[in-house]
């Protein structure tokens, strides 16, 4: 029983990551329809960056106050520099693609996804401490455990939950519920949902669409930039690699919750963390992925609309 | 369509005598110092442009999205594997292999097909590519059965029937192994190519373009768009099985299941897509871009690039390295200026440019 409730403590706190990069495919898809196959290695990139400010700010010898102050600053920089390089790419890329047909801006966007790999896996080549002097850039990096990795139930209590988990849940689902209200009640929260609804008639309302969905990528990237510091924090390994699996775990659970649905993401993204964390205990860790891809492909098949998502005829 | 036809068969004829006269090499080796062994590469460049004239009848002329060929390029490898090699009692042999790889594979294809062909176009892209994912890991998984990240081996070469002259002599330096295999993989390429120039020019062929470019409308003509569809695919999977089985006996062994992961199957669509999605001849030309800068580019520009350095190289200064942003920034490039490819179908061509 303990060991259930433990998986679930685990599952949980794996899926707040997990729905903070699923939000990220499902608000860009909910306006262009678009599998932002980049998306995950934004996430990587930014994690990358996470180590790199931590290795700047020499922060491995740091006492806990300045750790606290520090972890604020990294994760507005990642937070930052997500947003900002996600806009970029939407401008520069897949803009120019809006009329173009379908497959188009999804190759494309396959493409920015091996462009942004391939430049994790130099910048883990940095000649840095932290990247471990540089030589071998293809190697997993250590990301150092700044949070408290104590059981704050007590030293001898069976199950088992750190500030590390508090901090990653808490501080995620803040952020959530900050853009729930966003969307909900802002004027460009407001624009959004009438873009995702549609487009045309968005447009004939007054709406500057393009800018809607520039901020849509740049709310989407900030939310990867945060994900990638609690990754960062709560896992203590990145890879250059890390990018695409977690990006297809997000987005399976984006897919599950009803893709274009924000709260169906942040559900999606629990189930996936909790069935991760069970495959990992019950089956174990190296069928992982089958086991995720597999309910992936089962979601499709079965119920392509998810949990949430309304039943829509594909636009003819 | 006569420039063409002598073209090919210009090709053709140079490729038949390349093995003989490999002209290439001995420049390349005065230039360098080591010899490319183009012949070699040749042999990977066939079965690469197999693989990817499997992905063109998916993609390009279906219009099936597919992120997973490699899936299918593993069965063919592993069931090869499982029926030649010394570890089962199996052992059909190379010819045997041949027929049974794509049977498994295309079957694999209508198992997956046949639920999820309905689905909208990028459903499908992630139900394929999640298959992907689920047989590389099963492949690995399954160690008493694929021998996990050993891969199965030793897969042994074609044999030749007895009345060939020379097939019974002793093969001390696997030049006649090594002939075989060529021409074995040139043979069935060249086969495929002509079968796909008719395909084209065929009923299913025309009724899979008119799907590709209006479901609805063909339907209402009276086309059956799940059951054509299906057709491709599982036929697409069936040429990768084959693809697979190729590779397997050419290296001698199925290789880990890492070797047929997500990007091995974006290497491949970047073939089609560089070349020319729906296009024959544009397949062909992916193939031999996409390999010859892996095998061939690549390691010389490597080489000459390190030659100046102390040889400890660095990661930027091995080319291949950067392989990823050259793929990717030509997938960003092609689909911006030149949807259509390097060199496109005629009719493809005109429909994109119609606004023009």
């Amino acid at each position: 029983m303990i060991t259930i409730i433990q998986q679930l403590v685990i599952g949980l706190t794996n899926g707040m990551v997990f729905a903070l990069i699923a939000l990220g495919y499902t608000m860009v898809y909910g306006i262009l329809e678009l599998i932002n196959f980049a998306h995950g290695d934004l996430f990587m990139l930014a994690s990358f960056l996470a180590l790199t400010l931590v290795g700047v700010m020499d922060l491995q010898s740091a006492g806990p106050a300045s750790i606290a102050g520090a972890l604020v600053l990294i994760v507005a920089l990642c937070a930052v520099f997500a947003a900002t390089l996600n806009w970029t790419v939407d401008r520069v890329v897949y803009r120019p693609l809006r009329n173009a047909p379908k497959l188009a801006p999804l190759v494309s966007a396959i493409g920015v996804s091996f462009v942004f790999m391939n430049l994790g896996l130099f910048w883990g080549g940095l000649p840095m401490d932290v990247f471990g002097g540089g030589a071998a850039a293809a190697a997993p990096k250590a990301f150092p455990d700044l949070v408290s990795n104590e059981n704050l139930l007590g030293i001898d209590a069976a199950l088992r939950i750190t500030l590390k988990d508090v901090v990653a849940f808490a501080s995620s689902f803040a952020v959530m519920a900050a853009l729930y209200l966003f969307v909900r009640h802002s004027r460009l929260g407001k624009a959004m949902r009438a873009t995702a609804q549609n487009p045309t008639a968005a447009r004939l309302m007054g709406i500057d669409v393009d800018r809607v969905v520039g901020a849509t990528f740049a709310i989407g990237g900030a939310l990867a930039g945060f994900a990638a510091v609690v990754y960062g924090l709560y896992f203590n390994t990145i890879h250059y690699q890390i990018g695409y699996q977690n990006g297809l775990y997000a987005f399976t659970a984006a897919v599950l919750g009803g893709i274009g649905n924000i709260l169906g993401a942040v559900l999606g993204g629990l189930v996936i963390g909790v069935v991760r964390a069970f495959s990992d205990q019950y089956v174990g860790a190296q069928w992982q992925p089958a086991v995720l891809f597999g309910v992936l492909i089962l979601i499709l098949v079965f119920r392509p609309s998810g949990i949430l998502g309304a039943n829509v005829r594909e636009k003819v | 369509m006569r420039r063409g036809f002598g073209l090919g068969i210009a090709a053709l004829a140079v490729l038949l005598l390349y093995p003989i006269f490999p002209v290439l090499d001995i420049g390349v080796e005065a230039a360098v110092g080591v010899p490319p062994r183009l012949d070699r590469q040749l042999v990977s460049i066939f079965i690469f442009a197999i693989l990817a004239l499997a992905l063109n009848l998916q993609v390009g002329y279906a219009g099936l999205l597919q992120l997973g060929i490699a899936a299918f390029f593993a069965i063919g490898a592993f069931t090869t594997g499982v029926l030649t090699v010394e570890k089962y009692p199996f052992q059909i042999g190379f010819w045997g292999a041949i027929l049974a790889a794509p049977l498994c594979a295309g079957l694999a294809g209508l198992a997956l097909g046949a639920p999820t062909i309905r689905l909208r176009g990028d459903y499908l892209a992630i139900v394929t590519l999640g298959f992907g994912e689920v047989v590389r890991v099963v492949l690995l998984n399954l160690e008493n059965i694929t021998d996990g990240p050993r891969g199965l081996n030793p897969i042994p070469a074609p044999w030749l029937p007895a009345w060939l002259p020379g097939a019974d002599a002793v093969d001390v330096t696997g030049r006649r192994q090594f002939l075989t295999m060529y021409y074995v993989a040139l043979g069935l390429l060249a086969l495929l190519v002509v079968v796909f120039h008719t395909l084209e020019r065929s009923r299913l062929g025309r009724s899979l373009v008119a799907l590709r470019e209006d479901e609805l409308v063909s339907a209402c003509m009276g086309l059956s768009p799940s059951r054509t569809k299906l057709v491709a695919f599982a036929g697409g999977a069936a040429i990768a099985g084959l693809a697979g089985a190729l590779y397997a006996t050419n290296l001698t062994t199925t290789a880990e299941p890492n070797t047929y992961d997500f990007n091995t199957s974006i290497m491949v669509l970047c073939c089609l897509i560089i070349g020319g999605l729906g296009s024959l001849r544009g397949a062909l030309l992916g193939a031999l871009v996409l390999v010859g800068f892996d095998n061939v580019v690549s390691p010389l520009v490597t080489r000459l690039i390190q030659r100046g350095s102390d040889g400890s190289g660095g990661v930027l200064l091995t080319f291949s390295n950067w392989r990823w942003i050259i793929f990717g920034t030509a997938l960003v490039l092609m689909m911006r200026f030149r949807p259509e490819g390097l060199w496109p179908s005629s009719r493809l061509k005109r429909e994109l440019h119609q606004h023009e």
